[in-house]
């Protein structure tokens, strides 16, 4: 049990130290975490006015990315909970990852067909309907 | 045994159970710890999957991006980039009330949590209203998914053609057309007439482009770059809004789940039906709305700041 400040204690009287389970985080922290998203969001809006080239993606992704860190792990109490349910969480990225990698491979082998595909397309669209 | 204890039942005195003095501890778990934990194992297998659902959709914008990568550029412009980073902020704090919320819950405070939650609530509604403005001034510019294509009143206040790939420029009569010319002007046939035969080099039964069907339009030629400088709009353009209201439709949806689940909330805590023996339905409430923030961190630089 990871959460040391877990209680057995039922009989806790409400507003005291002592709680029922769950981690309590402090005023101050969660204000903090506030503070730094915050921040991150003038980075990331100020950063996105300079033209960076193809590193905008990557900065915008990696200020993201350390945004959606700083929820998971304080706001939703992942730095305090069993190491589990940050498991599904990372899991369940780890298999978006997958999903969008073999689309994007696949794409990238349909990248230069497209200009073959469209007019094949529309001419199977204009056989469909019948001229009048 | 004839009842279990549901930890969602404001029962505070009629839950004697054989089993324990704890009215909201099930009989099938041993430890109020081990009901916590487990709801919230389901609850984060439910967040996994709400992960996975929505990336069906992160793979529209990956490939559509990647085929396209003009539109996107044309289409962060034409988002209104303060409006989003508002919502940002908007959410963010909402983020925080309902932290505070979960935090008001643990410790059993009883008046905090109630004024918490419809914090959480009106920032919702904020976040909502802020969209609406946005999604209104879409359907005026005409990008509203689809429909405006049909009525051949263009997008972006850019006439139809221009937005469907199918400008008539000044090749148009050119015999040496390129194969997607001639797609282009293939479009341009309204539905119901007699298809225009690829490379005919007679044009002059084509219609006029304003009544063009937004479907298939070819990539746009290379050229098309150049219409940017000009405030023109590349082809395709329609393919990102289509991709913009995708995505933030889906998770508007999720705020406005998220906006019911929290006047649930508030009109149980109104009733003072949590302490800290019973916040389980606040804690999983809450991580499901720290979620759908968390959505809304990376669809906000996707759709209005990377172009």
């Amino acid at each position: 049990m990871s959460d040391s400040h877990a209680s057995h204690d039922l009989q806790a009287a409400p507003g005291a130290h002592e709680h029922g389970v769950g981690h309590v985080v402090p005023v101050k922290m969660l204000v903090g975490v506030l503070a730094a998203l915050l921040v991150l969001t003038v980075v990331t809006v100020g950063v996105s006015y300079i033209d960076l080239g193809r590193m905008n993606v990557v900065v915008a992704m990696a200020v993201a990315t350390v945004k959606a860190a700083l929820v998971a792990l304080f706001f939703m109490h992942l730095y305090w909970d069993k190491p589990f349910n940050g498991f599904l969480l990372v899991g369940s990225l780890f298999l978006v990852a997958v999903f969008l990698s073999f689309c994007m491979l696949d794409a990238r082998e349909y990248r230069d067909t497209r200009q073959i595909i469209a007019p094949a397309a529309l001419d199977a669209i204009n056989a469909l309907q019948p001229p009048k | 045994m004839s009842h279990e204890a549901s930890h969602g039942h404001d029962s505070h005195g009629q839950g004697s159970h054989g089993s324990g003095h704890n009215p909201y501890l099930a009989h099938h778990f041993e430890t109020p710890e081990q009901q916590f934990s487990a709801a919230k194992l389901g609850m984060w297998l439910f967040m996994g999957q709400e992960v996975l659902f929505f990336s069906g959709l992160f793979c529209f914008y990956a490939v559509v991006r990647f085929n396209y990568p003009e539109i996107f550029v044309a289409g962060a412009k034409a988002l209104n980039k303060e409006l989003g980073a508002l919502n940002t902020v908007v959410l963010l704090v909402s983020s925080l009330t309902m932290a505070l919320g979960v935090r008001a819950a643990q410790l059993g405070k009883k008046r905090q949590l109630p004024v918490l939650l419809f914090l959480t609530f009106l920032c919702g509604t904020g976040f909502m209203v802020i969209k609406g403005f946005e999604y209104t001034a879409k359907y005026q510019h005409g990008t509203l998914w689809g429909v405006e294509g049909y009525k051949g009143k263009g997008r972006l206040g850019m006439p139809a053609s221009t937005m469907l790939g199918t400008h008539v420029d000044a090749h148009a009569g050119d015999a040496h057309a390129t194969p997607s010319d001639q797609v282009a002007h293939a479009a341009t046939r309204p539905p119901g007439t007699a298809p225009v035969t690829t490379g005919s080099p007679d044009r002059s039964d084509v219609p006029p482009p304003g009544v063009a069907p937004s479907g298939i339009a070819p990539e746009p030629a290379p050229k098309s770059h150049d219409h940017l400088l000009h405030g023109e709009q590349p082809a395709n353009l329609h393919r990102f809004f289509g991709v913009y209201f995708g995505l933030t439709a889906l998770h508007g949806l999720h705020v406005l789940v998220g906006m019911g689940l929290l006047a649930w909330l508030f009109l149980k805590s109104l009733k003072g039906a949590f302490n800290p023996q019973n916040f389980t339905q606040v804690e999983l409430v809450g991580l499901y709305w720290h979620l759908v923030d968390l959505i809304w961190i990376y669809l906000f630089p996707l759709l209005y700041l990377i172009g």
